[in-house]
């Protein structure tokens, strides 16, 4: 996998992964470039679609968009479903996730995608075992944080 | 802060530069919420670099954070970054270790690789790493040889890499999987002995149960990501050497193929994309490995059943991977080197190829089937030069190629074309002037198609007959295209005679012709439709036996004794079915007919009944625009429909599924008293002669100009067999069609809410539901009714909150709707609120039944 963006239908971006490095210029024009692409198909089509020499796998949930950008050679289908375990992890570990959480977590957000894929792989597809590696970061972090903290952070 | 041209700049609150741990962590993070709400942030680096000393992790984590986000490999600070890397790689935390492995996989610049790469094989291989450490170690490794393949000298670690495909952590394997790939592509033979691993771990996986993998089975589909790798990686090599690693691949695949064919274990999408993605990737390795034709024609068979898929979204899904990976003319050219016996998996084969065409491939797919046509089994072949006929006429960039095709396509199977101009002349002289007219056109137009009749042609436009013909407009035409056929080169005809621009849903008339030669999708032998029962929908029964309800299994008892004989014997032998079904094939069961048709076509009291099954038919459409309203033996009506604000477009398809022709063909939109005024709707005329295989559009233009609470009727007559059928449907055109979904915030809902509080505007229903209460499946519902999905107003987040615009020609209505499932007592309540009564009443009748 090439990059990862997340983005609301009002298309704002929430979260962006890149796997590969790229310029911030191009970074910044792909993404627009994606958005505006994705926000204009219709609900009822295809979720893959091939951009430049890469595929586009994309997959709505309620407001959110999860677009990942694959190398030709690879299982859009599967692709798919990495959204939807990456959804379930986020869902799970929020309960009922929403854009909201993505917005003012999003540290939460990408640890969780760190501990799912590393370098554009599926590195570890058990939620059982990221949940676990979250939930040891979430003690530690409990340990050390002054009382507070969350609030304070809360707010941004 | 200081917001200054667009860029934000700020300095930590306090002024001086003695910031504690918690105090940057702070900083920090908000510079990273502030960039991803779209702002540029080109300070606070050095307080990032600053938080990786410190021994806090979460301090630590966030520096990371800021690190992978936002500083790019060709900053300066990278040597610091790198500094602190090499010392928490070290650190005796697991957990500190991840961190500076995930921060580099995520950087993964040249610079990382040189100075800290060389750590990471001992790391990923040494017996004391744990498991988690393993598993970011092998896709770090993964991400720095990408970027400097040269850096990092694996040499000595290969063997004891390969062995990771024997871990016992399946994360370890999932990782290391990928890992292996990366570097056998690089240097295939040093890492040869991975294959027998390989295949021994993907043959433990799909043996497995799947309960066996518990976390890592994937909605019933055993380690989907790592059966994908395995067979990935296995597509770097030829097929097994080793008799017996071979046997056990190709008992895995089999039983890959094996599954496909099993009932799903679940309906989840979940379930069949994961299943197919390992599906896919095994058929992939089949073709590649090209050893097994007993494996490739299954392989085959089952990319031509994923084809004909129903769910269009799954086969939309086969046609993008199929057609990515050239596997029909893959697995096409297989066919052709291998002397496959059986008739019907040729035809698949031409079947994909068939469907796969498009523009991009059209010349060689083409060039490929008119290849095989000359030695293609004659059962096939008819079917062959259609299809042929019909891609090329499609995708003709070139008229060039065209004329080329089609000369050829007339050298192979040539007598078809001739015969069939022969056979359509004969009949000339029996037809109106206004069909001769039509059929001449038709004759000018075969001489740009198939030049080889051109001489016929020309000899029947000049005969006197024609020439001399009375009709001014007949002998006109003759004059006129007699020359356009002498005069013009064979360009020129093509470009006059080039078809029109196509309608919408414009059918060929070849493509026709062949639904007419396979009148089901799906491949039947080839007898079978000749003589399909024809059962009498149930709106004719209604119609024949209006008032007495004489069963008419009765009836048919009686037709033999009376005057039918053995043929109606016959014919109850073959309806075997108890179900009051009246076969009426076309001869021998005159008595049958009679009392059918001696009726009188209409009948007062029913005339407007309801065909059976039209209203369930119809609720299907509530939360969906288009599908199927009403199918029988006879018949099958399709609705396409776009609704704009307060507009419509409704699209109503008539799908002949016989061979015979409909006659008398009608098709009306009846409006009920109440609607009358509220719905203005301007039809189209629809032809009266429905050929047999043929489908025919009829549209209709609705405008909403008040709110109304009766959908159309749609009544449909036609003439079959001498019988008259008729159908009375109820057209989904509903209220809620012209619902626009609104957003707006928690408080301005609550506003709203609040405003329309007076009892008659509000519509509540309490009721049981009658599909599981699937929270997904509601939404989709909801969405699909035209209403949007307010999120963070009902704080139980099972609760649905929408709202919509309900847009009329006379006024627009704003609609708020709340919906709270009870999965306990399988209920829901319903509350809907908006200024008009009738409306909030309307949209509770129809949401009350989706649920």
């Amino acid at each position: 996998m090439q990059f990862m963006l997340l983005f609301s239908r009002q298309g704002k971006l929430r979260l962006q992964k890149w796997f590969s490095a790229y310029p911030d210029r191009v970074k910044k024009k792909t993404t627009r470039e994606l958005i505006t692409l994705v926000l204009q198909r219709k609900p009822k089509m295809c979720s893959f679609l091939e951009w430049k020499d890469l595929k586009i796998v994309y997959k709505r949930y309620a407001s959110l968009y999860f677009c990942c950008a694959i190398e030709n050679d690879d299982n859009e289908l599967l692709t798919l479903e990495v959204i939807h375990r990456y959804v379930e992890l986020l869902d799970k570990y929020f309960g009922s996730v929403c854009e909201l959480d993505i917005i003012f977590n999003f540290e939460k957000a990408y640890f969780m995608l760190d501990e799912f894929l590393l370098g554009g792989e599926v590195q570890e597809s058990s939620k059982k075992n990221v949940l676990k590696a979250i939930a040891a970061q979430d003690l530690l972090q409990e340990e050390e944080t002054p009382q507070g903290f969350f609030e304070d952070h809360g707010l941004g | 802060m200081i917001c200054l041209h667009g860029h934000i700049v700020f300095s930590p609150s306090t002024g001086d530069k003695t910031l504690d741990g918690y105090q940057k962590k702070k900083y920090v993070c908000k510079l990273l919420f502030i960039f991803l709400l779209g702002h540029d942030i080109d300070f606070g680096h050095m307080e990032a670099v600053n938080l990786l000393s410190s021994n806090k992790y979460t301090e630590k984590q966030i520096g990371y954070l800021f690190i992978s986000v936002l500083v790019g490999a060709s900053s300066d600070l990278m040597k610091l970054v790198i500094q602190s890397i090499k010392n928490d790689l070290v650190s005796r935390n697991p957990i500190h270790i991840n961190l500076a492995l995930h921060c580099m996989a995520n950087v993964g610049s040249k610079e990382m690789a040189d100075y800290v790469g060389g750590d990471i094989p001992k790391l990923l291989t040494s017996g004391e790493t744990i498991d988690s450490v393993k598993q970011s170690a092998g896709l770090t490794l993964l991400r720095l040889q990408r970027s400097s393949p040269e850096m990092i000298p694996l040499g000595e670690w290969t063997s004891r890499i390969i062995h990771l495909l024997n871990d016992q952590h399946m994360g370890v394997v999932t990782s290391a999987t990928s890992l292996i790939e990366a570097l056998v592509r690089k240097n295939p033979d040093e890492y040869k002995s991975c294959v027998s691993l390989a295949v021994s771990r993907l043959s433990r996986i799909v043996t497995a149960s799947y309960t066996d993998l518990q976390d890592y089975t994937y909605y019933f589909v055993p380690a989907p990501w790592l059966s994908v790798k395995l067979l990935r990686l296995l597509q770097n090599y030829p097929p097994p050497e080793d008799p017996s690693v071979r046997t056990r691949l190709t008992e895995c695949l089999e039983t890959i193929l094996n599954k496909a064919q099993e009932p799903p274990k679940s309906k989840k999408v979940q379930h069949s994309n994961a299943k197919n993605a390992v599906l896919f990737e095994a058929i992939n390795l089949i073709i590649h490995m090209d050893s097994d034709p007993n494996l490739l024609v299954r392989a085959c068979n089952q990319l031509g059943q994923f084809l004909q898929h129903k769910e269009t979204n799954l086969r939309s899904h086969n046609y993008a991977l199929i057609s990515d990976a050239m596997w029909p003319m893959e697995s096409w050219r297989l066919f052709k080197g291998q002397t496959e016996r059986d008739v019907s998996v040729r035809q698949r084969a031409v079947d994909l190829l068939y469907a796969m065409c498009d523009r991009s491939n059209a010349e060689e797919i083409v060039g490929e089937m008119l290849e095989y046509l000359e030695s293609a089994d004659y059962s096939i072949r008819e079917e062959m030069v259609l299809k042929v006929a019909i891609l090329a006429e499609k995708y003709a960039v070139d008229y060039t190629w065209y004329v080329d095709v089609i000369l050829n396509l007339i050298r192979i199977a040539g007598d078809y074309v001739s015969e069939e101009f022969q056979l359509l002349h004969s009949k000339y002289h029996l037809c109106s002037p206004n069909t001769r007219g039509l059929l001449l056109s038709t004759y000018i137009k075969f001489i740009n198609l198939f030049p080889e009749i051109k001489t016929s042609i020309q000899e029947i436009l000049g005969s006197d007959n024609n020439l001399r013909n009375p009709d001014v407009e007949l002998q006109q035409r003759c004059i006129e295209y007699l020359q356009l056929s002498t005069v013009a080169s064979p360009d020129v005809l093509a470009t006059v005679l080039e078809e029109m621009p196509p309608f919408p849903e414009r059918e060929s008339s070849i493509l026709a012709k062949l639904k007419k030669k396979k009148p089901t999708a799906t491949a039947e032998g080839g007898e079978e439709k000749e003589k399909e029962p024809r059962t009498i929908p149930q709106a004719q029964v209604n119609n024949a036996e209006p008032s007495a309800p004489v069963p008419l299994q009765a009836v048919n008892n009686t037709a033999p004794a009376g005057n039918a004989g053995g043929a109606a014997i016959d014919l109850l032998g073959l309806d075997t079915a108890p179900a009051p079904a009246a076969p009426a094939a076309s001869s021998g069961l005159g008595f049958l007919v009679d009392v059918f048709g001696d009726q009188p076509a209409t009948n007062g009291v029913d005339d407007d009944a309801l065909t059976a099954g039209a209203e369930e038919n119809f609720k299907k459409f509530f939360c969906k625009q288009n599908g199927v309203l009403f199918e029988n033996d006879l018949l099958q009506i399709g609705i396409k429909a776009e609704y704009r604000q307060n507009l419509a477009r409704v699209g109503v398809f008539f799908g002949n599924k016989t061979t015979f022709q409909f006659t008398n063909f009608t098709s009306n939109l009846v409006l009920a008293d109440s609607s009358k005024s509220a719905l203005s709707v301007q039809p189209k005329a629809v032809d009266p002669v429905v050929d047999g295989g043929a489908q025919v559009q009829q549209l209709f233009n609705i405008e909403c100009i008040d709110s109304f609470s009766d959908a159309p009727l749609l009544k449909i007559s036609f003439s079959y067999s001498g019988q008259v059928q008729k159908l009375n449907l109820k057209l989904p055109v509903i209220i809620s069609k012209f619902l626009e979904p609104a957003e707006m915030n928690s408080e301005a809902f609550f506003t709203r809410w609040k405003a329309l509080s007076q009892p008659e505007q509000e519509c509540q229903k309490i009721f049981k539901a009658q599909f599981p209460q699937d929270t997904e499946q509601v939404k989709q519902k909801v969405l699909g009714f035209g209403l949007s999905i307010l999120q963070g107003i009902d704080p139980n987040p099972d609760n649905f909150v929408s709202s919509a615009i309900l847009h009329t020609r006379n006024q627009q209505v704003g609609c708020l709707v709340r919906l709270e499932p009870n999965k306990q007592m399988q209920m829901y309540r319903l509350t809907i609120r908006s200024t008009k009564p009738e409306i909030s009443k309307a949209l509770g009748d129809l949401l009350e039944t989706q649920f």
